[in-house]
């Protein structure tokens, strides 16, 4: 199957065709009827994470970001507020209070959780993003202005702007080491963990192993999988032993996070009929409303 | 009945208050400098949490929205056929193309990459909300000013006269003023209509741009008619806003404001105003989110206050008879619904934006505030240099035998 690039295409090759006649309704960015079967995800485990933040030197080092080394990331002071990714970190682990035993903390790490139905591709005002056959969200450097309405749009407040640069800002988020990848490496952050607490493989596969591990060891995890349903899905999956929510997940609902926007965007523009409609009914007023002129002027006289 | 004619006014265009406004230009082209050199963070509040300000919560989408004098009119005098209110659709139209330049402008100094603006000219995404705004935007901004340029040619018709080197270019400038005259006459009724229908488009999806932020969004402000509310609040807002800014150019110029005219623009608020109301209600009601003005935060302070002094009182104004009559209070009452769709677009894109991990609150810098500040008064200032130029505002006429031209001794 093409991956998007050349659906890409495509679509912009259709909508210049179409441009007279009508918007195609398949122009939808969020990529319902083309989602690979084989797209890949990870599972992270935030039971077993122990908090060492080695993905967050691997992410940082696999995408040319600059790093303390690699023994610096044993200080766990960091842990002490809370931390997003941005600009300079791809990727974060945070730490989190555990009810029952004091000397095991929750470490959670956070990262773009490359949606099935990702706002930011839907929002792009220049479809600089993508969602690939593979699962990955990635950002085009090339086609971006740098309008920052992928930010407003994503539910998990991910995607970051580099305000200190006043040439070439970039967008920045996890691309899933969509390089690596391609060459049939592992994404850097799963590669390094010492505890496997990251599985990369396929998605379908991994909600499989994430619902039988809770059913496994009912005790250590709550019956659910953050990330199955959010949002429609995304590629990226959690297990955890207390409510997602105690640990800044995001509450969001099982819509894609598009939805309405884009339904109202294709209602209105629906074949283009409303406008051309709407051009025509005006159109009509006015020439009445000329000639009602027309003949007053001609009855007065 | 007196007859009207647009003239170019004849003032002293420097006053103290038109140097005041020069200085807050300059001062805001001072942080402008800044932003381009040193970055957006340089300048801005702005951060990954929060990423619009005001540029775009103010300058953009307020500045559509108050903008929308402009096919409001073009739809009353042109579409509507109402010839009372031809004095006013200039003025609008000026308004409406400083506008719109200027959020184009406001756009370009947000954009991380602003030398990329025309990306989006040939790399469409058709689902993007934020793409169709924009492609409205930049053809409705072309469609002013060939709305516009009927009035130059009008100005210049018989008067091109270029000083030195450009001398030999009078000739073929004029016969192209001619041309262009002569080809917009019989078909500025193409560019009226798309103007109306752009407008409704834009405005309305200008609303739907924060639907996508979908929890993010306070529930007070966030629900799916925010496009129709978009609509409705920028159709109530057009023709308080050429009675505003008709009362206050004709109190600069020293003339007699058009209060015939005003007041029965006035009286059409009255019922826009109301719809939007009860749309706006109505949607509170069915989604029930009265709820959250029981308890006392930022949202519900900001919420009342836009509904109470934007909407409901300047409603009860123009209702009154002694109000339509004085300039004064429909000056009043124009300024009320002009606060209410500012305060309304501030809140929808600002206010009611709360994203999940807030580690600051956003208020703006100083620098956003001096470039927009800025604008508003360079957006003036050239007002003044246009209605001084151009024909724009509308004068008793002095000569009503005139015919076009006739004077300046051109040949039709």
């Amino acid at each position: 199957m093409a991956n998007y690039s050349r659906r890409d295409f495509l679509k912009t090759a259709a909508i210049a065709g179409t441009a007279v006649t009508g918007l195609s309704s398949k122009t939808k960015a969020a990529p319902k009827n083309i989602l690979s079967e084989d797209r890949m995800g990870v599972l992270v485990d935030t039971t077993v994470c122990i908090g060492c933040r080695k993905c967050e030197w691997a992410c940082k080092t696999a995408h040319n970001l600059e790093t303390p080394s690699i023994d610096t990331y044993d200080n766990r002071s960091v842990f002490n507020k809370m931390r997003r990714p941005n600009d300079k970190a791809l990727t974060v682990v945070n730490e989190y209070h555990n009810n029952d035993q004091d000397k095991f903390p929750i470490n959670v790490k956070v990262q773009c959780m490359h949606c099935d139905h990702p706002a930011c591709v839907s929002a792009c005002i220049v479809g600089a993003f993508s969602k690939q056959e593979n699962g990955s969200v990635i950002w085009d450097t090339d086609k971006c202005i740098g309008c920052r309405y992928c930010m407003v749009a994503c539910p998990f407040q991910v995607p970051a702007f580099e305000f200190s640069k006043a040439l070439k800002p970039d967008i920045k988020k996890c691309d899933f080491c969509f390089e690596r990848t391609k060459e049939g490496k592992l994404p850097a952050c799963t590669e390094i963990c010492p505890v496997e607490a990251i599985t990369y493989g396929r998605r379908e596969d991994l909600v499989k192993a994430a619902h039988q591990k809770i059913k496994n060891y009912p005790n250590r995890y709550i019956n659910r999988v953050y990330g199955e349903y959010e949002v429609g899905g995304t590629s990226w999956i959690y297990l955890a032993n207390k409510e997602f929510e105690k640990l800044d997940f995001p509450k969001l609902g099982k819509d894609p996070a598009p939805g309405v926007s884009e339904a109202i965007q294709h209602g209105i523009f629906a074949y283009f009929v409303p406008p051309v409609a709407l051009y025509a009914l005006l159109g009509g007023v006015m020439w009445i409303n000329k000639n009602k002129k027309k003949t007053e002027n001609e009855t007065e006289i | 009945m007196e007859e009207f004619k647009p003239t170019p006014m004849k003032k002293k265009y420097f006053t103290p208050v038109v140097i005041g406004l020069a200085v807050l230009v300059l001062n805001g082209m001072i942080f402008l400098l800044a932003r381009f050199v040193f970055g957006i963070g340089a300048v801005t509040n702005l951060d990954n949490q929060h990423p619009w300000g005001i540029w775009i919560g103010l300058d953009v989408a307020a500045g559509v929205a108050l903008a929308a004098g402009g096919f409001t009119t073009a739809a009353l005098g042109h579409i509507m056929h109402k010839d009372q209110y031809h004095a006013i659709i200039r003025p609008a139209l000026l308004t409406a193309a400083l506008g719109y330049t200027f959020v184009a402008v406001s756009v370009m100094i947000d954009l991380g990459r602003p030398y990329f603006i025309w990306h989006p000219l040939i790399m469409w995404n058709g689902s993007s909300v934020l793409f169709e705004v924009g492609i409205c935007v930049i053809i409705y901004l072309a469609v002013l000013y060939i709305e516009f340029l009927p009035i130059v040619c009008e100005r210049f018709i018989g008067r091109v006269n270029l000083p030195g080197m450009l001398k030999r270019f009078n000739n073929p400038l004029e016969k192209l003023l001619r041309l262009l005259d002569k080809g917009l006459e019989k078909t500025m009724f193409i560019f009226i209509i798309a103007g109306v229908v752009l407008s409704c488009l834009h405005q309305s999806s200008l609303g739907t741009l924060m639907v996508i932020a979908g929890p993010k969004m306070h529930p007070l402000w966030q629900t799916p008619i925010l496009p129709l509310l978009f609509l409705l609040s920028a159709i109530s807002v057009g023709f308080p806003m050429v009675i505003f800014e008709s009362v206050i150019t004709s109190r600069s110029f020293g003339l007699k404001p058009e209060t015939h005219i005003l007041s029965n623009l006035g009286s059409m608020v009255a019922p826009l105003l109301g719809i939007y109301l009860a749309f706006k209600i109505g949607d509170m009601m069915i989604r029930g989110t009265f709820v959250y003005l029981t308890t006392i935060s930022s949202a519900s302070v900001m919420f009342t206050i836009e509904l109470l002094f934007g909407v409901i009182i300047p409603l009860r104004m123009f209702m009154s008879r002694q109000i339509a009559k004085s300039p004064t209070g429909l000056l009043i009452a124009s300024f009320l619904v002009i606060f209410g769709v500012f305060l309304n677009r501030l809140n929808n894109f600002l206010v009611a934006y709360t994203p999940p991990y807030e580690f600051y609150s956003y208020f703006p810098s100083i620098g956003e505030i001096s470039v927009t500040v800025g604008f508003i008064a360079l957006e003036v200032l050239l007002f003044r240099i246009a209605v001084m130029i151009f024909p724009i505002v509308s004068v008793p006429d002095m000569s009503p035998q005139r015919t076009k031209y006739s004077v300046r001794g051109g040949i039709r």
